[in-house]
C-alpha cells in the first residue's frame, strides 16, 4: 500500500483568457505521502486543485487516481471515488445548524450505505463524532448553532470536517490555515498529523511554512503555472529560485 | 414603536416553548395542546370551510376551491425556492398539468380521478425535463428562462393551433360534486403542506437546503448536484400541474389562460407576504390575499392599485412575512428590562 503512486498529473495545463494558470504540471504521490504546495499569489496553486477535484476541466494533460484515468470526471464523482477537497473561502452551509453541514457529505453514495439502514439517528451521530474530532466540543451549543454565526477559524475547521466526512483516501486542503488565529491553528495541527498518522495521503496548499512544515515530508513549489522546485522541506527553501520568486528578499527567516 | 427611555427591550422564548423544545419534556397536555393546537385549529378550519355553503354561498364556495389552487401553487414555488431555484414562471407547471388533463379528458374521454393523477405525474416530468438543461443556471438566470417558458408555450399554441388553439378545450368531464372537488383539493393541500415539511426535516431536504446556500460544496461532497436539483424540480412541480389538472376538470375548460401571468404572480406575492420560504406562511399567504383581491372586485379597475399598494405595505412592515411575524408572538415574548449603566445607551 505504501509507497505505491495515488495521484498521478500528467502534463496538466489550464490557461483562462491570456493567462497560463496551470502550465504543463506533472507530479506523482504516493499513497500516505503528505504533500505540502507552496507558490506565491497567483501561481495557479488552486487552479491545479480545482483540475484535479473536476471543479476546472483542463485544456491538455491527464490525471491518474490508482491508475484510473478521472480527467475530466465531474465533481461529485471524484469525491466520491475517495478524493475530498476544502475551499480556500469557506462555503459552508450558512443557513444550517453546524452539525447538519455534515449530514450532506454523509447522504453522499460514498458514506450512505455504510452507516447502517442510513437511520437519520445515526447520520446525526456521525456528524457530532466528526465534529468533536475537528474541535467542536459536544458539550457545548457550538455544533447546534446556525453555521452563518460561527467565527471564521470554527468555518475552516468546519471545512475539514465535511472533507473527512467523506471517508477519503486523498484529503486536499486549500489554505486551512488562513485567516485563523495562532491558538486556532495550535489546535488544528494535531488534526492534520492525525489524518497523516491514519495513512490518508494529504495534499495541503499553505502560506504558513512553519505549520506546513511540521506536517508534509515533500514540497513542491509553485510558480507561474509550473513547478520550480520539489523535495523536502530543507532543500526548497535552499533553492535560489524558489527564495526569488516565494521568500523574496527575506527568504532568510521562514514565515 | 415606542421607545421607553432607560429600558432595553428583551425577547425571550416562553417558558413552555423552552420546555418542549426537547420532545422527552411533553408530560402534560397543556405542552402537547400548545404543541398541536396551531396545526390542529388550521386542519379543522379547512375541513369546515366546504360546509359553509348554505351561509357564504356558491361564488365563495369557489372562492375557496381558487384559494387552495393558489395555495398550492405557492407550495410549489415555495419548495423550488427553498432549493434556490426561483421561478417567476410558474404558470408553465400550472399550464402542462391543465392541458394534459384536457388533452385526456377530450381525446381519451377519461374520468377526471384518473387525468387528475396522470397529468399531475407527467406533467411534472415534463416539467423538470423542460427545464433539466438550465438547472445549471442560478440566480436570475434560471429566473428569466422560467419567465419566458409560460409566454413560450402560450404562442406556441396560438401559432400552431394545437390543442383547441386559441379556442381552447371545453366540455370536459366534470366532477361529481362540487363539495367532492373542495374536498379533494382540500386534502391534497394538507398532503402537500404536511408532505413538504417532512421531506425538509428529512436528510433529503437537508441536501436540498444546502444546495441553494452552496452548490460548490454539495458537488464536494460527493452528491449529484443537477439529480437532486432535478428531483426536487419534479416534487416541487407536482401540486403545480395538479392544481392545473384539477381546475381543467373544475371549469370543465382549457384555454391559453392555463399559461396566464396571475398564475406565476400569485403564488410568489403570497409566499412574500406568508414568509418566503415557509410552508405554512405560503398557505397562509395565500389565503389572505386570495380572497382579499377576490373581494376587491367591487373597486372595478381600482383593485390591482389596491392590491399593490397593500402588497407594497406588507412588505414594508413585514419582510419576513405575516408567518414569523405570529410564529415569534407565539413563541416569544417581549418585556422592558432596565439598562444597568449609562454606557451601554451610548453605543
Amino acid at each position: 500500500m505504501q509507497n505505491e503512486v495515488i495521484l498521478k498529473v500528467q502534463d496538466l495545463s489550464r490557461r483562462f483568457g491570456g493567462v497560463r494558470a496551470v502550465d504543463g504540471i506533472s507530479f506523482e504521490v504516493k499513497s500516505g505521502e503528505a504533500l505540502g504546495i507552496i507558490g506565491p499569489n497567483g501561481s495557479g496553486k488552486s487552479t491545479l486543485i480545482n483540475l484535479i477535484t473536476g471543479f476546472v476541466k483542463p485544456d491538455k494533460g491527464a490525471v491518474f487516481y490508482k491508475g484510473n484515468n478521472i480527467t475530466g470526471l465531474k465533481p461529485h464523482k471524484i469525491a466520491s471515488i475517495g478524493i475530498a477537497r476544502s475551499f480556500q473561502t469557506v462555503k459552508p452551509f450558512y443557513n444550517l445548524p453546524v452539525y447538519k453541514n455534515l449530514i450532506i457529505p454523509l447522504y453522499s453514495n460514498r458514506v450512505k450505505k455504510q452507516l447502517k439502514g442510513g437511520c437519520m439517528g445515526d447520520r446525526d451521530e456521525a456528524a457530532m463524532h466528526l465534529l468533536e474530532e475537528v474541535g467542536f466540543e459536544r458539550e457545548s451549543n457550538l455544533p447546534y448553532k446556525i453555521t452563518g454565526t460561527l467565527p471564521h477559524g470554527y468555518l475552516k475547521k468546519l471545512e475539514l470536517a465535511r472533507c473527512l466526512c467523506l471517508d477519503p483516501e486523498i484529503v486536499i486542503v486549500d489554505e486551512l490555515f488562513s485567516g485563523m488565529s495562532m491558538s486556532e491553528i495550535a489546535s488544528a495541527m494535531p488534526i492534520m498529523e492525525k489524518i497523516v498518522a491514519e495513512g490518508k495521503t494529504l495534499i495541503m496548499i499553505e502560506h504558513r511554512l512553519r505549520e506546513l512544515f511540521r506536517v508534509v515530508q515533500g514540497v513542491m513549489v509553485l510558480n507561474f503555472g509550473k513547478i520550480i522546485a520539489r523535495g523536502t522541506p530543507e532543500e526548497v527553501v535552499k533553492v535560489e529560485e524558489v527564495k526569488e520568486a516565494y521568500l523574496g528578499k527575506e527568504g532568510e527567516t521562514v514565515a | 414603536m415606542k421607545i421607553k427611555k432607560g429600558y432595553r427591550k428583551e425577547r425571550l422564548d416562553r417558558g413552555i416553548k423552552a420546555r418542549v423544545d426537547d420532545v422527552f419534556a411533553i408530560s402534560s397536555y397543556r405542552e402537547i395542546m400548545y404543541l398541536a393546537m396551531p396545526r390542529t385549529l388550521f386542519i379543522i378550519f379547512l375541513l369546515l370551510l366546504p360546509l359553509s355553503g348554505s351561509i357564504t354561498g356558491p361564488y365563495w364556495q369557489g372562492v375557496i376551491i381558487i384559494t387552495c389552487i393558489i395555495a398550492l401553487l405557492t407550495l410549489s414555488w415555495t419548495f423550488m425556492y427553498s432549493v434556490g431555484l426561483i421561478s417567476l414562471g410558474h404558470a408553465v407547471f400550472f399550464g402542462i398539468g391543465a392541458y394534459i388533463a384536457g388533452w385526456l379528458s377530450s381525446s381519451l374521454n377519461l374520468s377526471p380521478l384518473i387525468t387528475i393523477p396522470l397529468a399531475a405525474l407527467s406533467g411534472a416530468v415534463l416539467g423538470a425535463l423542460l427545464l433539466y438543461p438550465v438547472l445549471r443556471l442560478r440566480g436570475i438566470y434560471f429566473a428569466l428562462i422560467t419567465f419566458a417558458l409560460p409566454l413560450f408555450m402560450m404562442r406556441l399554441i396560438e401559432a400552431t393551433g394545437c390543442l383547441g388553439g386559441t379556442a381552447g378545450l371545453s366540455g370536459l368531464h366534470a366532477f361529481p360534486s362540487r363539495l367532492f372537488a373542495s374536498y379533494l383539493v382540500i386534502f391534497v393541500l394538507l398532503f402537500v403542506l404536511f408532505g413538504y415539511l417532512k421531506i425538509m426535516d428529512s436528510d433529503f431536504g437537508l441536501v436540498l437546503r444546502a444546495i441553494r446556500d452552496s452548490d460548490l460544496s454539495v458537488h464536494a461532497a460527493g452528491i449529484n448536484v443537477p439529480l437532486f436539483k432535478a428531483q426536487a424540480l419534479f416534487i416541487g412541480a407536482l401540486p403545480a400541474t395538479f392544481a392545473g389538472a384539477f381546475l381543467t376538470h373544475y371549469y370543465r375548460f382549457v384555454g391559453m389562460t392555463a399559461f396566464a401571468l396571475e398564475y406565476s404572480i400569485f403564488p410568489i406575492t403570497s409566499a412574500v407576504i406568508g414568509g418566503t420560504g415557509l410552508f405554512p406562511g405560503a398557505v397562509l399567504g395565500a389565503f389572505i390575499l386570495t380572497p382579499l383581491s377576490e373581494s376587491l372586485r367591487a373597486f372595478g379597475t381600482l383593485r390591482i392599485a389596491i392590491y399593490s399598494l397593500l402588497l407594497v405595505l406588507f412588505i414594508v412592515r413585514l419582510p419576513e412575512g405575516l408567518f414569523s411575524f405570529i410564529q415569534k408572538k407565539y413563541f416569544q415574548f417581549e418585556r422592558w428590562v432596565p439598562l444597568e449603566r449609562k454606557d451601554d445607551n451610548a453605543k
